[in-house]
């Protein structure tokens, strides 16, 4: 086995590699910055056989990703909060095209006021343009979850956003076993779509639909979310036969007897499951569901997990205003027809990168029976 | 679990340090961290980098408030930023200077270790008088007076996180252990 270690962000350009796509554009924003400058040194030593396109901002890197998509190659960007943004018209472009393109994103809060720092608002932002969003808590899972997502998305016929969380994922160095090429090969086919901008074969890409075609093309695309996990199940098998590491849609530690339920994605994850330990140290029956996949959400899932439970606590890293957190939005709806259901909190964790400690997680745990779950709850 | 708190300013390469010291546990055989905690990202501004060691996979990503070493780039940030909040009982602080440790009033329960690496770096040419770039040799001494972490280990790391004067750094990094 073939350990290394190396930063968040190396790993997933290091996915990228491994996958070999045709087309990468990005533009450079903290904390993703890290990818692609790993990326271009590739191409330009020649490691990464791809035409890397450099652009003046964020809008002309995701359009240049969507050219290079229809016209047939496998393509790549990674970006960050305010670039993310900047980006959102055309990802509604690649999604409704049905392009298989991944996207990485460094989570990062988003302004003003200025803040270079993570939390999920900028991806949760973009959860309704039809991109499947995947949450990574180790520089592991970010590199291998790159293999994954052009594996799914080229299936699925719908573009992927990989999230890792800025500065405590991206700029932390962490080990991580290094898949061969021959491994990634064996996993990842060829991408050979059946639909592409073609001289010879002229076709076009978003041509005027009228409302009959166009809701049927929109029903297509949640019926493809829909469908999706079985696709993703498929693409994880396939994985752990090949790299021996297994995945799963959500990830569950310590759930089957707990009382108390964290919920959360991305990174800070680590620090919860440290919690958990403690927790379980004192004779606390605290466990942790994980949430991988955000889109499609996996409701049933979490319904059959969570629904005979007494306390959940979602911890989200973002914040609808007016609303409540979009993590916590997402249990409710899935426990909505259920019976007997548990107390959800809607608990915000963390916004700007807001230091988490293992204490802060336990002593929440402590508490938990004077929560309200009425209204949002922010921390002291 | 080992936890580690360097201190520097920006541009002495504390961040750099960390990852050469994360790593050299990592070919040492244990499971390694190393992060740094980025404010305004100029030089001469106060930073931290954290580095935690352990026998299994690290999970929490916290930064570390409870170290058992810390490690200061030059002893004037010793001066006016509080490097031995919260250190672990019987913890060491390690800080670049010429001084000798009782100029460093810290609460008894912890080592104070102070070392001239500077002198050390400006042997071997690394930085500028006003400014010399110790964040390798002063892995040499930490290696010697803690034990904890092998010189072969920071000789063989150093090159993958130093770009350029990576020979001078692994002289320099010598030295420093065998003086220390």
């Amino acid at each position: 086995m073939n350990k290394d270690m190396m930063l968040g962000s190396e790993a997933v350009a290091l996915g990228v590699k491994l996958s070999r796509p045709k087309v990468v554009s990005a533009y450079p924003i903290t904390p993703q910055t890290h990818i692609i400058e790993r990326l271009s040194e590739m191409v330009d030593s020649g490691e990464l056989d791809a035409s890397f396109i450099r652009v003046e901002s964020e809008l002309s890197a995701i359009s240049a990703v969507l050219g290079a998509s229809q016209a047939g190659v496998r393509a790549f960007t990674a970006t960050s909060s305010h670039g993310l943004a900047l980006m959102h018209e055309v990802l509604h472009w690649i999604a409704g095209s049905r392009l298989p393109v991944v996207l990485v994103n460094a989570n990062r809060a988003i302004g003003s006021p200025w803040n270079i720092w993570t939390d999920q608002t900028d991806s949760m932002s973009q959860r309704d343009l039809g991109w499947m969003q995947v949450y990574c808590e180790t520089a592991q899972e970010a590199l291998d979850t790159v293999l994954q997502a052009f594996y799914v998305a080229e299936k699925v016929l719908l573009p992927i956003m990989v999230m890792i969380d800025g500065f405590i994922l991206s700029h932390t160095l962490e080990e991580v076993i290094i898949p061969s090429q021959k491994q990634a090969d064996a996993f990842l086919p060829i991408y050979e779509p059946e639909y592409f901008l073609d001289v010879d074969n002229p076709l076009s890409f978003g041509n005027a639909a009228k409302g009959d075609v166009f809701y049927y093309l929109r029903e297509d695309m949640q019926h493809s979310m829909e469908a999706s996990f079985g696709v993703i199940r498929e693409a994880h098998n396939k994985f752990d036969e090949i790299f021996g590491r297994k995945y799963d849609i959500v990830e569950r530690y310590y759930l089957d007897d707990a009382e108390i339920v964290f919920v959360i994605a991305g990174a800070l994850t680590g620090t919860i499951r440290v919690a958990v330990d403690k927790l379980r140290a004192l004779g606390i029956k605290a466990g942790l569901l994980k949430i991988r996949y955000f889109r499609p959400f996996p409701s049933d899932i979490v319904k059959n997990l969570l629904k005979s439970k007494e306390h959940v606590v979602v911890l989200n890293r973002s914040v609808s205003f007016g609303s409540a957190g979009q993590l916590a939005q997402e249990i409710k709806n899935a426990l909505y027809y259920e019976p007997s259901k548990p107390k959800i909190y809607d608990y915000i964790l963390s916004l700007g990168g807001k230091d988490v400690f293992v204490e802060d997680v336990v002593n929440l745990a402590k508490n938990v029976g004077n929560l309200k779950t009425s209204k949002i709850l922010w921390r002291e | 679990m080992i936890e580690i708190r360097f201190h520097g300013r920006g541009g002495q390469g504390a961040v750099i340090a960390s990852k050469i010291l994360a790593y050299a546990y990592f070919l040492d055989g244990y499971h390694s961290q190393a992060f740094p905690t980025y404010g305004a990202e100029r030089r001469g501004a106060p930073v931290a980098a954290y580095v935690r060691v352990d026998d299994k996979f690290i999970n929490v990503r916290s930064p570390v408030v409870n170290p058992d070493y810390v490690i200061v780039m030059s002893g004037k940030l010793a001066d006016t930023v509080d490097v031995s909040s919260g250190i672990k009982e019987n913890g060491l602080i390690l800080i670049n200077s010429e001084l000798s440790a009782n100029h460093y009033n810290f609460e008894e329960r912890c080592k104070v270790v102070c070392f001239d690496v500077s002198r050390i770096a400006l042997k071997y040419g690394l930085g500028t008088k006003i400014m010399p770039i110790i964040n390798v040799p002063i892995l040499g001494v930490f290696s010697k007076i803690t034990n904890s972490v092998s010189l072969e280990s920071l000789k063989k790391a150093t090159p993958k996180f130093v770009a350029t004067g990576v020979d001078k750094n692994i002289e320099a990094l010598e030295e420093a252990y065998n003086l220390a």
